[in-house]
C-alpha cells in the first residue's frame, strides 16, 4: 500500500512531466497551489483526473472533483484517501 | 455606419439613453472631430480634473497589491505608446497581447490604441499551435508577453515573417533574460515619461482584433473599431448598472471579448474603478477578494458560478458590498440564479452577446423581473428576431425555435473577419446578422437560448472550433481521422468529445485516450482538450465524404439525429 509520500510523488511526477508547457519552469511541490494560483487552468485538470482514475482504478465522482480538491497534490492525496485508495 | 448605429431617440425605462448623440455628448465626442479610444479611457478623466480617482486595483495570487489612478493610466499608456513607436510600430499594425492579467497588459492595451495600432488579445493559456495560426493570420508585428509564455512565442516566431518584435514585460529576478534578436524588455516601471499625441482616430478606425472559432476553417479575426465604445458605454451603465463610484470586478480574461469590452473599455468609459485578480479559480480566495476590495458589481461566467456552487458558500460579511451581479458566455441555468439569490442575496443577471456583436444585445437588466434560464430582452435600439431556419423570415409564434438574429448595424458590430470576406458576408442574411445560435421568444418578449445552429463547441463560455481540434488530432501518430462535437457537462456547460478512428495496427486503450487528451491540451489549449473519447471503426459521412458531426452531436445530447438520407452507408 503506498503511503502518502509515495502517492504524492507519483502525482507530482505526472504533473511535472505532463504539464511542462503550462508550468513554464515553475517549481511544483506537494503544497503548491495549482488552480487557484493560475498555474494550471481548471479545465486542464480533467486529464489529471483521468490519470488518477486509471492509475488507482476508481472513478472520482463529480461531487468530489472540485477546484479545491485538485488545487494541490496534497489536496489530491487527501481526496484519494477519502475515496478509499489504499 | 457612423452616426446611425443605435436607433435614435431610444431610451431605457431607467433613463439611460441609448441615443448615439447623447452617448457621444456624455463621452465628450464631437461628430466629425477625431478621437482616440485609448485616450478616452485614460486621458479624458484627467482632463476633467479627475485623474486622481482610482482606476485599477490589482492583486496577484502571491498577495502583491498595486493601485493605479486614471492619471497613472494616462502616463503609463503614453509611455507604452511612445516605446512602441520607437520600435517602429505604426498605426494599423497589429500588436498581440499574450500575457496574464498583469498591470502592463492594461497600460499596453491603451498605449497600442493611442498609437492607432490594433490590439490583438490572445488567451495566454493558448499553446503554440493555437498561437501560431492566429499570429500568422493577423500578420502580427509585435507580441507583448511575459517570461512565463516566452517559450511558446519563441517556438512559433521563426514561422511568422511579420513578427519583428517580442516584448517582455517582466524579466527573471535579478537578471535580464538572454534576449534573442528582436526581443525587448519593456514595462511601465522601466519606461521614462513620454508624451505622444494620440492617433486621430474616428469611429471606424480599427481598434481590436478578437479571434473566434467557427465550424469550418481556421479561427477568424473579428475586427472592431474605436466607435464600439458607444455600445459598451451604454450597456455598462444600463445593464451592469455601473457608476463612477463603483468597484467593479470582471473575471473574464482580456484574451476574450468580455475581458476587453467589459473588462477594460466599458468600465473605464464610465469612470469606475476596476478590481483585477491575477490568479485562478478559488471560491474562498474570490470571496476574500470581493470583501477586502469592497466590490460592488461582479460580472462573471456561468461556469464560474457553477464552480462557486460546489464550494462552501460565503459568510454574509464577505459579500455585503455586492449590489449587482451579471453573467455572460453561456446559458445561466435556473439553479444558478436561485443559488445566487439564496447564497449571495441577489440573482445573477444573465447577458447575451458575442465576439462579433462587441457588446451586450439581449440582457436581463435592473428593474426587469428575471425569468430564471432566460437571457432577458433585447436592449433598447437592438432589433432582435427569431428567424425561420429555412426562409429566414421572422417567427412570431411564442416558443417556436429558430435562429437568433439582429438587424444591423450597431456601434460595436464587427466590421470584418480579417482575410475572410466570404465568411463575413455569410453572417448576414435577409437583412439580419445571424448569431449561429438557436432560441425562442416567449409571449412576454423574453428570449430563451436553445443551442448552437452549427458545430461550434461552447465550453466554459469559450468557443472551440471542431476543425481546429480535428486538425490537431491528425498530427497524433495513432489517429487516422476524427470528429469533434460538443457534449453536455454539468460544470462547464459543454465539453469537447471526440470520435476517433485509429490507424491500422494501433490499439485502443485507456492509456491512449489519456495521451490524446494531453496531446490536444499541449498543442492547442486546455479548452480544446477532449473530455471524452470514443474509438470507432468509422465516422458517419455523406456520400461526398464529409463527416456528419450533427449526428454524433445529437447522440450526445439525446436529440433526434434528423434526416440521414445523405449519409453514405
Amino acid at each position: 500500500m503506498p503511503d502518502d509520500q509515495q502517492l504524492s510523488e507519483t502525482i507530482l511526477d505526472y504533473i511535472r512531466r505532463e504539464y511542462t508547457d503550462a508550468l513554464q519552469g515553475a517549481t511544483v511541490s506537494a503544497n503548491t497551489p495549482l488552480i487557484s494560483s493560475g498555474l494550471v487552468d481548471s479545465l486542464s485538470m480533467i486529464s489529471l483526473k483521468v490519470f488518477l482514475d486509471q492509475t488507482y482504478r476508481l472513478r472520482i465522482p463529480d461531487s468530489e472533483a472540485s477546484a479545491e480538491a485538485f488545487d494541490s497534490v496534497q489536496a489530491i492525496v487527501a481526496m484519494l484517501r477519502r475515496l478509499g485508495v489504499k | 455606419m457612423q452616426g446611425s448605429l443605435i436607433s435614435p431617440a431610444v431610451a431605457s425605462s431607467a433613463g439611460h439613453s441609448y441615443d448615439s448623440a447623447d452617448l457621444r455628448a456624455a463621452l465628450g465626442l464631437v461628430p466629425g472631430k477625431p478621437f482616440n479610444l485609448g485616450a478616452l479611457l485614460s486621458d479624458r478623466l484627467c482632463e476633467l480634473g479627475q485623474g486622481g480617482r482610482l482606476a485599477l486595483i490589482w492583486e496577484n495570487y502571491a498577495g502583491l497589491r498595486r493601485v493605479f489612478t486614471f492619471d497613472d493610466l494616462r502616463r503609463h499608456s503614453d509611455a507604452w505608446a511612445a516605446a512602441l513607436a520607437g520600435l517602429g510600430i505604426a498605426a494599423g499594425d497589429r500588436v498581440c497581447l499574450f500575457l496574464d492579467r498583469v498591470p502592463d497588459l492594461y497600460f499596453a492595451f491603451l498605449g497600442i490604441l493611442k498609437l492607432g495600432a490594433v490590439v490583438q488579445p490572445l488567451f495566454s493559456q493558448f499553446m503554440a499551435d493555437a498561437l501560431e495560426v492566429r499570429l500568422a493570420d493577423a500578420d502580427t508585428r509585435a507580441v507583448i508577453t511575459t517570461a512565463r509564455h516566452l517559450g511558446k512565442v519563441r517556438q512559433v516566431r521563426p514561422r511568422i515573417a511579420t513578427l519583428a518584435h517580442v516584448i517582455l514585460t517582466d524579466a527573471p529576478a535579478g537578471a535580464e533574460p538572454n534576449l534573442e534578436p528582436g526581443e525587448h524588455v519593456i514595462s511601465a516601471e522601466r519606461l521614462a515619461p513620454a508624451t505622444l499625441a494620440p492617433y486621430p482616430a474616428d469611429e471606424e478606425t480599427p481598434s481590436l482584433l478578437h479571434y473566434t472559432s467557427g465550424t469550418t476553417g481556421k479561427p477568424k479575426g473579428a475586427q472592431h473599431v474605436h466607435g464600439s465604445v458607444l455600445s459598451q458605454f451604454a450597456t455598462t451603465r444600463h445593464v451592469l448598472d455601473l457608476r463612477p463610484d463603483d468597484i467593479y470586478w470582471c473575471t473574464a480574461d482580456p484574451g476574450w471579448v468580455t475581458g476587453t469590452s467589459y473588462g477594460i473599455i466599458g468600465p473605464w468609459a464610465v469612470g469606475a474603478t476596476q478590481a483585477i485578480f491575477e490568479g485562478g479559480f478559488s471560491a474562498p480566495r474570490w470571496y476574500d477578494f470581493i470583501a477586502r476590495n469592497r466590490v460592488t458589481v461582479f460580472y462573471t461566467a456561468p461556469t464560474a458560478v457553477r464552480m462557486l456552487m460546489k464550494a462552501p458558500p460565503p459568510v454574509a460579511e464577505q459579500i455585503q458590498s455586492l449590489r449587482h451581479l451579471g453573467s455572460v458566455g453561456e446559458p445561466l441555468n435556473p439553479a444558478a440564479v436561485l443559488w445566487a439569490e439564496r447564497e449571495l442575496g441577489r440573482p445573477f443577471y444573465d447577458t447575451y452577446w458575442q465576439t462579433e456583436t462587441g457588446a451586450m444585445m439581449i440582457a436581463n437588466v435592473p428593474g426587469l423581473p428575471i425569468k430564471p434560464g432566460s437571457m432577458g430582452k433585447p436592449l433598447p435600439g437592438v432589433t432582435a428576431a427569431i428567424l425561420d431556419a429555412k426562409t429566414f423570415e421572422p417567427i412570431t409564434t411564442p416558443g417556436a425555435v429558430g435562429l437568433i438574429a439582429f438587424r444591423p448595424p450597431w456601434p460595436s458590430m464587427f466590421r470584418a473577419y480579417l482575410n475572410a470576406e466570404a465568411a463575413y458576408r455569410s453572417k448576414f442574411v435577409a437583412g439580419y446578422y445571424l448569431t449561429g445560435d438557436r432560441g425562442s421568444v416567449d409571449d412576454e418578449g423574453y428570449y430563451w437560448f436553445v443551442g448552437r445552429d452549427d458545430d461550434v463547441i461552447n465550453t466554459a463560455g469559450h468557443l472551440v472550433g471542431p476543425f481546429e481540434v480535428e486538425s490537431a488530432l491528425l498530427r497524433h501518430p495513432a489517429i487516422a481521422e476524427s470528429a469533434a462535437v460538443s457534449k453536455p457537462d454539468p460544470t462547464f456547460g459543454e465539453v469537447v468529445k471526440t470520435f476517433i478512428v485509429l490507424r491500422p495496427g494501433q490499439l485502443a486503450s485507456d492509456e491512449l485516450k489519456l495521451d490524446i487528451m494531453n496531446f490536444v491540451r499541449k498543442h492547442l489549449s486546455p479548452l480544446a482538450m477532449p473530455h471524452a473519447i470514443d474509438f470507432v471503426d468509422k465516422l458517419p459521412k455523406t456520400r461526398s465524404g464529409k463527416i456528419v458531426r450533427r449526428m454524433l452531436r445529437a447522440q450526445e445530447w439525446g436529440e433526434p439525429v434528423g434526416d440521414l438520407s445523405s449519409l453514405d452507408d
